[in-house]
């Protein structure tokens, strides 16, 4: 059954589906399985963000300290792998805590201050990114051979391509994510909190846990992308990832999430995020086009989302006065 | 009364305290199983204040609470709610993007293994709602059903969570008649199953035909507690007014009016308003009548200037005025109360001093302020002269009543001095005391040589206070009466005098 709710995450997939065949009928070497693979791989740090980054704009927030975030576990895991012995297991299980608890320091601001999320989110920002300079400001080069294991994991699938790990861990990331989005009492109370927080708590959410959850998953997110973002690059740099917050909100928002929250699907983003890879492949395959259409093409289709988001909440309003009557809005 | 049984929520000596006011003052309610309580009162008389102790929304500063004998004290709402006691609101409040199943089970959702089971939800959501005469698809989001589904979800939220007590705070305020008697057939089914219900309304007709019992507040104090079946509708209004009604009786002596203020010659608009020709003294009031959509307020905007006439004239004092918006129509002396005085009139944020003062000092323009003692001693003057209950003049105007909020309003213009004020629906959403003062300022201004323009749906009250009443049709003028013909069935008659012709 097709609802309402629904229709966004249909455009976005039809979006998707569309380009894909597009893309396939000019360039007919794109639909390989290497192709999807790249898709994943190199998108992976940025899709795990933006699962972080849909509980966060579901709940009517945002959070733009992530693309800081990643760059200081870079740095933070490439220093410390150089300066001591610490096994790059131990350094992960740090570096998630620390950022798990930033984001969960940023979520209790933002309830028990009252602060919005905007603001308390881009001090976190400037934090991170601050953090990151303090440990080094050039890139540091991560060699360990535990790295080189990782690295060295993949599925080589029946056309060539090489699924990797971190593409896998971006496919966990997403149904974990829209598991505990969809299917648990949490994910239920992120939405509450979407659809209006004085009414939740009315409703018994609890939303000081709530609120400092979601942004915890943000951060501890962000930290997981760092963590997949040194492996991609096998480097930390303080400078790295400028920006990626931004290209996380838009894969949300592309992905069918109103951005005044309350509504939007997990799976969703993903969709958003494989049709901002495909620009991006797409301008590479053609060879001749800037890299910066990549930048147009995705602001034209925000801006598109955006004007369907309106119009379906209008559509909602109109039918609703038809449905009520007369009946006056007191 | 003889009460067999003993109370099931006994809330006792019930204060609360906010600065510079007693908002309850040792409140008593008795509330037994299976029956229906009205609370009544004025607007500011405590009841959203005993609402909010009772479902720990606030911290009463004193007094107990007993349920089933046993004394509680919650701290939250939920925490009510696990004691039993449940509360629906005149907002709905639920959350309009999650479905109907979800909104009925958030917080308490069946769940498999730790995630929720959305299958066992629908079905169940499903079969209580069927309970409640509802069949309906749980799985659609809750705004895209009409508010009075949403006010039985929230009804069957509150009773599954709670099942004591249940507190329906005006939840009829804004359905139609037929969604009213969906929601009276589920309230006295749940009567029947032994479940307390406070209700709380402004329509007195209501109270008599779901309720057994009422307390009635005023000032925040408990002034009777009565059985339904003994009392009439006016020994409850007596008790909440605590004084009777001035404004029923009415003598129509002072009927002569003064100077020619103001002629209005086949002054129209297309769509809006059909030529309209009426003339003004000094010291009368003109009444509007007409059904809803006659075009009562679009000639009261067309007057002010809030809309543009495209024919006809307007003369003041013989000399012709060209008014294209309500900066000229102030200039000119006039002065206009919107009927929807939330998004028309108060500024909520602001003061009350600075409500009060706006008009004044948008009239003298920005450039010369109006001194601050000057601004007091207007604002106090006219907090006096209308008897307008605050705690101070600083607080903001969106804390006061509507009655209040009203009154303030009219002080804002009254301050300018106008010669000619626009009334629109003055007494509408504002309690019954409010309502009389009011109608007893009208005539105080009129007396003074004012002359006003009062529309208003309410026929008993243009009768009180009309010199004249011009009635509307379909946005014709289609009756003036005067004097001893201004009796309410006059104006039903002139409204309902003429089938109406080639409607579409």
């Amino acid at each position: 059954m097709i609802r309402s709710t629904h229709l966004p995450l249909m455009v976005t997939l039809a979006t998707f589906v569309l380009a894909f065949a597009l893309c396939g009928w000019q360039y007919p070497s794109m639909l390989s399985t290497r192709v999807v693979a790249n898709l994943l791989t190199d998108n992976a740090f940025l899709g795990i963000v933006a699962v972080g980054m849909t509980f966060v704009i579901l709940s009517g927030g945002i959070d733009l300290s992530v693309g800081s975030v990643i760059a200081f576990t870079g740095v933070f895991l490439a220093v410390i792998l150089r300066d001591t012995s610490i096994h790059p297991l131990a350094a992960f299980v740090l570096v998630l805590l620390i950022t798990t608890m930033f984001g969960a320091a940023m979520g209790a601001v933002i309830h028990f201050l009252e602060m919005p999320p905007f603001i308390v989110t881009l001090a976190g920002m400037f934090l991170a990114r601050g953090a990151a300079y303090v440990l080094s400001t050039d890139s540091v080069p991560i060699t360990h051979e535990f790295y080189d294991t990782l690295q060295d994991i993949y599925w080589k699938a029946p056309g060539g391509g090489r699924f990797r790990l971190i593409g896998g861990i971006m496919l966990l990331v997403f149904i974990c994510g829209a598991l505990v989005a969809h299917r648990t009492r949490f994910g239920q109370n992120v939405y509450a909190v979407g659809g209006g927080g004085p009414t939740a708590r009315l409703m018994g959410v609890p939303l000081a846990r709530t609120t400092v959850g979601i942004y915890a998953i943000s951060g501890g997110l962000a930290g997981l992308a760092g963590i997949i973002f040194s492996l991609y690059t096998s480097a930390g740099y303080s400078l790295a990832t400028v920006g990626v917050e931004l290209d996380a909100i838009a894969a949300v928002v592309i992905g069918g999430t109103l951005l005044s929250g309350g509504y939007g699907f997990v799976a969703g983003t993903f969709f958003g995020i494989l049709i901002m890879g495909l620009i991006q492949t797409y301008i590479v395959f053609d060879g001749t086009l800037s890299s910066w259409w990549t930048k147009i093409v995705i602001g034209a289709l925000l801006f598109s989302f955006i004007l369907l988001q309106k119009g379906l909440t209008w559509a909602t309003i109109t039918r609703k006065r038809t449905a009520t009557g007369s009946a006056q809005q007191s | 009364m003889t009460t067999p049984q003993a109370p099931l929520l006994h809330a006792s000596g019930i204060s609360k305290f906010f600065p510079g006011a007693v908002a309850l003052d040792e409140v008593e309610l008795k509330l037994y199983p299976g029956e229906v309580h009205a609370l009544l009162g004025e607007n500011g008389a405590g009841k959203s204040t005993l609402i909010k102790c009772l479902t720990g929304a606030y911290r009463r500063d004193g007094g107990t609470i007993t349920l089933d004998g046993e004394d509680i004290d919650a701290k939250s709402t939920a925490e009510s709610q696990e004691l039993g006691i449940g509360t629906v609101y005149q907002e709905v409040n639920l959350l309009p993007n999650l479905t109907v199943a979800e909104n009925l089970f958030m917080g308490r959702q069946p769940t498999r293994l730790g995630l929720v089971n959305r299958r066992q939800m629908n079905t169940q959501a499903r079969e209580a709602l069927l309970g409640y005469g509802l069949d309906l698809d749980p799985g659609e989001p809750l705004n895209s059903f009409s508010v009075a589904v949403q006010q039985v979800v929230a009804i069957a939220r509150a009773v599954a969570l709670s099942g004591k007590v249940l507190i329906l705070d005006e939840p009829t305020a804004s359905l139609d008649r037929d969604e009213v008697d969906l929601l009276f057939g589920v309230i006295r089914q749940l009567k029947d199953s032994g479940l307390s219900i406070v209700f709380i309304t402004h329509f007195l007709d209501q109270v008599f035909e779901i309720s057994d019992r009422a307390t009635v507040l005023r000032n925040g104090r408990v002034v009777g507690e009565r059985l339904l079946a003994d009392v009439t509708q006016h020994d409850v209004v007596t008790l909440m007014l605590g004084r009777q009604l001035e404004a029923t009786v009415q003598d129509r002596k002072a009927g002569k009016p003064g100077a020619l203020l103001l002629e209005i010659n086949d002054l129209a608009k297309r769509g809006m308003i059909e030529p309209f020709s009426m003339n003004l003294h000094r010291g009368e009031v003109v009444g509007l009548a007409g059904l809803l959509g006659s075009g009562r307020t679009e000639t009261a905007n067309l007057l002010f200037g809030a809309v543009q006439a495209d024919h006809g004239k307007m003369l003041i004092d013989g000399r012709e005025a060209r008014i294209a918006n309500p900066r000229d129509a102030v200039a000119q002396g006039f002065a206009m109360c919107p009927e929807d005085r939330k998004t028309h009139g108060i500024v909520g944020d602001l003061s009350v001093r600075d409500n009060i003062i706006l008009a004044l000092q948008a009239r003298q323009g920005w450039m010369r302020p109006i001194p601050r003692a000057k601004v007091h001693e207007i604002a106090e003057h006219y907090v006096k002269a209308l008897d307008i209950r605050l705690a101070s003049l600083d607080m903001p105007i969106r804390l006061l009543s509507g009655g209040n909020q009203q009154k303030a309003l009219l002080a804002r213009w009254l301050a300018t001095e106008p010669d000619v004020l626009i009334l629109d629906e003055p007494t509408r959403g504002i309690d019954v005391g409010a309502h009389a003062e009011i109608i007893a300022l009208i005539e105080r201004l009129r007396e003074n040589g004012m002359a006003l323009l009062v529309a208003s749906s309410e026929l008993e009250e243009l009768v009180a206070y009309s010199t004249r009443v011009v009635v509307l049709r379909d946005r014709h003028q289609v009756r003036e009466l005067t004097g001893d013909e201004i009796t309410a069935d006059n104006i039903v008659h002139a409204i309902a005098a003429e089938p109406e012709k080639g409607a579409a």
